[in-house]
């Protein structure tokens, strides 16, 4: 129900732009489904499983994407200040880089509720956020498990913003500057997973942070076919090594999925 | 069994499969190859030191604008892993740079096939300014390269027609972004390095550089005269 709230927000802060009658139908789909979803409770990976791979095909519009891109960046800006805040969670080097990530994502927000009101549209309010999960993480007491939520939740961004991509062309301005929030959550991602003795980059769909919950970060990213093309077909690389080489995609609603049980 | 070498062809011969179809399906060089063969009898690589080549138009044009830069990031890491640098350093290091090597190699081979006929030749490239014994030369110059590859891809997004050239341009480009991370955690050594103030704007937006801005900072690294002229603006 959080979730159809959400899509219910992008869409009517969208209102004002004269949005395609075949999106808009498209887009209620979509939130007819995530609230059924919600309601019977279905398996998570069920849910996802047929759309990870791909990129969004049906284009939303430009305020909703911006909006969709706000509501990730309220979540990590918060996320990261929380953990600044809490009592010695984070110390020494530690600290430093989370402080750059913290500065980085607010700096998002700021940048996309101006962007948001230069296009004519309505920056979507801040959610509550639950960073416990309901009590499941003990977030901000345990240093270890803020690490594997703050991977989660870059590694999410990374995909969120590539799978947006499409739905910014013709918005030449505002695609390059999501490619280049895109880039950058690339960076923190890469950063976050040294952090915990994982390579930067994710191999397969191996979900190494050790929490069977953010299995739907990596669902898809095993993926070695390009433009249709195996590139294991035409390469001496191994298959890992291909996996690793590229990122992949994420629908609107698979990273809301994914964020959910971290919405108040 | 080839010795590193200030210059090299970017196109590896670890593939004889793969080379012949490249060979096949490059035949608009065939004749330049007959004439740098005959010049070169030590090389045989089909490609004709300091012929132009040209890049192309539309989207097939910055998928070669995006070929010829993975060229030089696959040729630098092939070198790299035949220093004396990489012999000796720590296991950390060791592998990022084994990663990166082959990432850019896959991106290298996954460019050729896409484009097939419309692919460019493997270009020259001039490593003369990098000491591949000494750890600041090798990961200053990958640190140069990752960001460059970074800002490239960021600045060519809004320059792609085809929604499908786009997605794998993005797939690409976080993977470069992590490599940049990496580099830069190991080479600078502080806690900021992997995103400070020289990528990463007071916006929190990283660089995004046109195609003629990259091509002039890639270029003392590129022997083979590069024509972008067609790339769209």
């Amino acid at each position: 129900m959080k979730l159809l709230k959400l899509f219910n927000q992008f869409e009517s802060l969208a209102s004002a732009e004269a949005a395609p009658t075949t999106r808009r139908a498209a887009f209620g789909e979509v939130g007819r489904t995530l609230g059924k979803a919600a309601t019977v409770a279905l398996p998570l990976a069920a849910f996802l499983k047929p759309t990870t791979a791909f990129a969004q095909t049906s284009g939303n519009s430009v305020i909703e994407v911006l909006n969709y891109a706000l509501t990730l960046e309220y979540l990590e800006a918060e996320f990261y200040q929380m953990g600044l805040d809490a009592n010695s969670l984070l110390t020494g080097d530690m600290r430093e880089t989370v402080a750059l990530i913290a500065r980085h994502e607010a700096d998002h927000v700021n940048f996309l509720r101006t962007a948001i009101s230069g296009s004519g549209g309505t920056p979507i309010d801040k959610p509550e956020f639950d960073f416990t999960a309901g009590g499941m993480f003990p977030t901000f007491s345990d240093t270890p498990t803020f690490l594997v939520l703050a991977q989660a939740f870059e590694d999410t961004g990374v995909r969120a913003y590539k799978g947006q991509a499409t739905s910014l062309m013709g918005n030449g301005d505002v695609l390059t500057a999501a490619l280049q929030i895109h880039s950058v959550e690339a960076r923190h991602a890469s950063e976050i997973r040294r952090m915990r003795d994982s390579k930067g980059w994710i191999t397969g769909s191996m979900n190494s942070t050790g929490v069977a919950a953010a299995d739907g970060v990596y669902a898809g990213e095993n993926n070695v076919t390009h433009l249709g093309l195996d590139v294991t077909t035409v390469t001496q690389v191994n298959r890992d090594r291909v996996t690793q080489a590229w990122d992949e995609p994420l629908t609107m609603e698979a990273v809301l999925e994914i964020a959910n049980p971290f919405l108040a | 069994m080839k010795t590193p070498t200030s210059t090299s062809r970017v196109v590896a011969d670890r593939d004889p499969q793969g080379r012949r179809r490249f060979l096949r399906t490059s035949g608009m060089t065939l004749a330049a190859a007959g004439l740098f063969l005959a010049g070169c009898a030590d090389d045989d690589d089909p490609i004709m030191m300091n012929e132009t080549v040209n890049l192309g138009s539309g989207d097939i044009g910055i998928l070669n604008y995006a070929y010829a830069l993975e060229q030089l990031e696959a040729a630098f890491y092939a070198q790299v892993l035949q220093g004396d640098y990489y012999a000796s350093a720590d296991n950390e290091e060791k592998d990022i740079l084994a990663d990166l090597e082959a990432h850019e190699r896959a991106h290298v081979d996954f460019f050729r096939a896409a484009l097939g006929s419309s692919a460019i030749p493997g270009l020259e490239v001039d490593f003369s300014s990098i000491d591949f014994n000494s750890r600041s030369s090798v990961l200053g110059t990958a640190q140069v390269f990752e960001d460059l590859g970074v800002s490239a891809y960021n600045g060519a997004g809004r320059l792609i027609m085809n929604p499908d050239y786009l997605v794998v341009a993005g797939k690409i480009v976080s993977v470069e972004a992590r490599h940049a991370a990496a580099i830069r955690s190991i080479n600078i050594g502080t806690p900021t390095a992997f995103a400070n103030s020289d990528v990463v704007d007071s916006n929190g937006l990283d660089v995004a550089r046109t195609p003629s801005q990259v091509l002039s900072m890639a270029g003392s690294f590129i022997l083979t005269p590069i024509d972008a002229s067609g790339l769209p603006q």
